[in-house]
């Protein structure tokens, strides 16, 4: 039960995160948006037993997260938390691929482990990436991106609806939890039964709350679509955000940078 | 259940979103054409109940679990199958964006394994196949549990497919498929279970819910089956347009859809003696090459490479001198950040 009201802070402060007034939070969500799909791609598509290639990359969670002024240790913390289907899965590479791929002096490492830590920071890329786009840009500001650039309104408009009652109807679930369990001693009525009437009384009164916003709705004009009233400029600063990303990502997928910076050193020595 | 990113690569991954692109266009077309608007604030708000109904939960008893409710079916029974999909499809964006389930790229499968089958397959090809509009206890718990249970034996199926084709897991596919379609049997049945009884208390307490979207259902039947062939029809193109238009990206990169199935065919004999001998080869040879293309360097390399076909290239990331060059790269990257941050507080000091 703790969870749910966990979630909705976490929701809130995310949101608390986007109102921030940082350069980027000022750029056009469009161009946050089009950057994060961008490198998730280019970290993506690195093969399978990349490590090296994939270091170079961490640059941009991290200025982000240092420009957009978000707490590191908060996003690191929520990436903990859906890190287990990762591990789940990936840690059958190291027990499935025993083939040895690189040795250092007596030790080996199977290619297994290699390309588990590589799923690892897959994982840990991807997933900054998306939080550090929310936290910087908001939910609305990312809905709105979508319908500029071209995603049904109905679709965006979904999407923002939802947004705006998730807060009232956890708030609601959290509620009718809170009053079952202050009842049930030695967890009587935590069963099926009492749990399908809870869940029942909640959709009837979700339901009922969507015909009263329907009728509010109509009483202002709504003739099934909203309009989204906020001028968007994608100017000078969005074209060059994207541009340097970009060549960023292109140059660290392209070229193996660390491998190049350790040829150099060696070359010196 | 959630598909993520880390395991998926990107031909596999943008050819579910285009997919799943390709449905929201056509279900956002359909919701405007066909339903009122009342259906858009319902939808919205139906959404919003999802989470709050997927965090109420109940003992199961006998095991120490507890479930709850997963969404897609209750949607389509109360919403019929456009707008249940985009209900669904919207809560799993929020999902994504918020919680990091799954992931932005994964996004793309994480819709159509829990949205497209349970709404486009499951709905009406099952559980309007069994209920009939025979609006019975009976009636309504068969439909939903056999729906429920073969939805997410699906969305499980798709889900070992993805990871398959992407060929990021070593997990060989049928042991993976022993492993997700016993568990997802059983969440299916909880899943089926729950949706029966809510139906069941709604058609109960309210009736008239139930009753609009049943005379959608049962409404115009020629014109249904022929929109859900479209759908059918639309999803399968857009999914061979862009697998063919990505599918220079799966040959040119090793971890694409043929490599994965070499893979997995040859993985048995990989055990083979020589790989001492090779793997110190590429290391030394990995230093000279530096094109991205792991092809180029493999027709390099000499005969010893024939036996060993099946086998990836090599990380150059590997030798000495990636590992130095890595751990310098981290440094230089902290130290960008570093002075960022020096920067920044300069600023506002």
């Amino acid at each position: 039960m703790n969870t749910i009201e966990k979630n909705l802070f976490d929701i809130r402060y995310m949101d608390t995160l986007a109102s921030k007034n940082t350069s980027l939070h000022r750029l056009d969500p469009r161009a946050k948006l089009i950057t994060t799909l961008m490198f998730i791609a280019m970290v993506v598509s690195l093969g399978k037993y990349e490590i090296s290639r994939m270091i170079p990359f961490i640059i941009y969670p991290m200025v982000m997260i240092i420009s957009a002024e978000l707490p590191f240790l908060y996003l690191l913390k929520k990436m903990i938390l859906v890190a287990p289907f990762a591990i789940l899965i990936g840690i059958f590479n190291p027990l499935m691929d025993t083939t040895p791929l690189v040795h250092l002096g007596s030790v080996s490492i199977t290619g297994g482990w290699i390309s588990f830590f590589s799923i690892m920071m897959r994982f840990s890329l991807t997933v900054s990436a998306a939080l550090i786009l929310i936290s910087m840009t908001g939910f609305n500001g990312v809905c709105m991106a979508l319908e500029k650039m071209g995603v049904p309104q109905p679709f965006v408009v979904q999407l923002m609806f939802l947004y705006r009652y998730l807060f009232v109807l956890i708030e609601e679930g959290a509620k009718m939890l809170r009053a079952r369990s202050l009842r049930s001693f030695d967890s009587k009525g935590l069963g099926f039964k009492y749990f399908i009437s809870l869940l029942g009384q909640l959709l009837l009164q979700t339901l009922d709350r969507a015909q009263r916003i329907h009728l509010a709705m109509c009483c202002r004009g709504f003739d099934g679509h909203i309009p989204i009233n906020r001028p968007m400029k994608f100017g000078y600063k969005e074209i060059r955000f994207v541009l340097i990303w970009s060549f960023i990502f292109i140059l660290t997928r392209s070229y193996n940078l660390p491998v190049k910076i350790g040829e150099i050193i060696a070359g010196i020595l | 259940m959630h598909m993520a990113d880390a395991l998926l690569s990107p031909a596999v991954g943008g050819t579910m979103w285009a997919a799943t692109a390709g449905l929201i266009v056509y279900c956002s077309k359909k919701v405007r054409e066909d339903l009122d608007e009342k259906k858009i604030p319902l939808m919205g708000v139906i959404g919003a109940f999802i989470f709050a109904a997927q965090m109420i939960n109940f003992t199961i008893p006998a095991t120490g679990s507890s479930g709850h409710l997963g969404g897609a079916m209750i949607l389509a029974i109360l919403l019929g199958p456009y707008a249940a999909f985009l209900t669904m499809a919207s809560v799993l964006t929020v999902q994504a964006l918020f919680f990091a389930d799954g992931g932005l790229l994964a996004l793309g499968c994480n819709i159509v394994n829990m949205g497209f089958f349970p709404c486009f397959i499951c709905y009406p090809l099952i559980y309007k196949t069994i209920v009939k509009g025979r609006l019975t206890p009976k009636w309504i718990t068969t439909g939903a549990i056999i729906s429920a249970i073969i939805g997410l034996q699906l969305g499980a199926f798709s889900v070992v497919l993805e990871t398959f084709f992407s060929g990021i897991s070593a997990l060989p596919f049928s042991h993976f498929l022993l492993l997700m379609q016993p568990i997802h049997l059983a969440i299916g049945i909880v899943e089926g279970l729950t949706t029966a009884a809510v139906v069941i208390f709604i058609w109960k307490s309210r009736p008239e819910i139930l009753q609009p979207s049943i005379s959608v259902v049962q409404g115009p039947g020629p014109d249904q089956e022929y929109s859900i062939k479209k759908v059918f029809i639309g999803f399968a193109a857009a999914a061979i347009i862009v697998g063919c238009g990505l599918s220079w990206f799966a040959s040119a990169h090793p971890d694409g859809l043929e490599w994965a199935i070499s893979k997995t065919t040859g993985m048995e004999e990989l055990g083979a003696p020589q790989k001492n001998l090779y793997s110190s080869l590429t290391a030394i040879q990995e230093k000279t090459a530096f094109l991205p293309d792991y092809g180029f360097k493999t027709t390099k390399e000499n005969p010893i490479t024939d036996t060993k076909k099946a086998w990836p290239a090599v990380d150059s990331g590997t030798s000495v001198s990636g590992l130095v060059g890595g751990l310098l790269t981290l440094c230089l990257a902290i130290f960008i950040g570093f002075i960022i941050k020096r920067k920044k507080t300069g600023q506002t000091a």
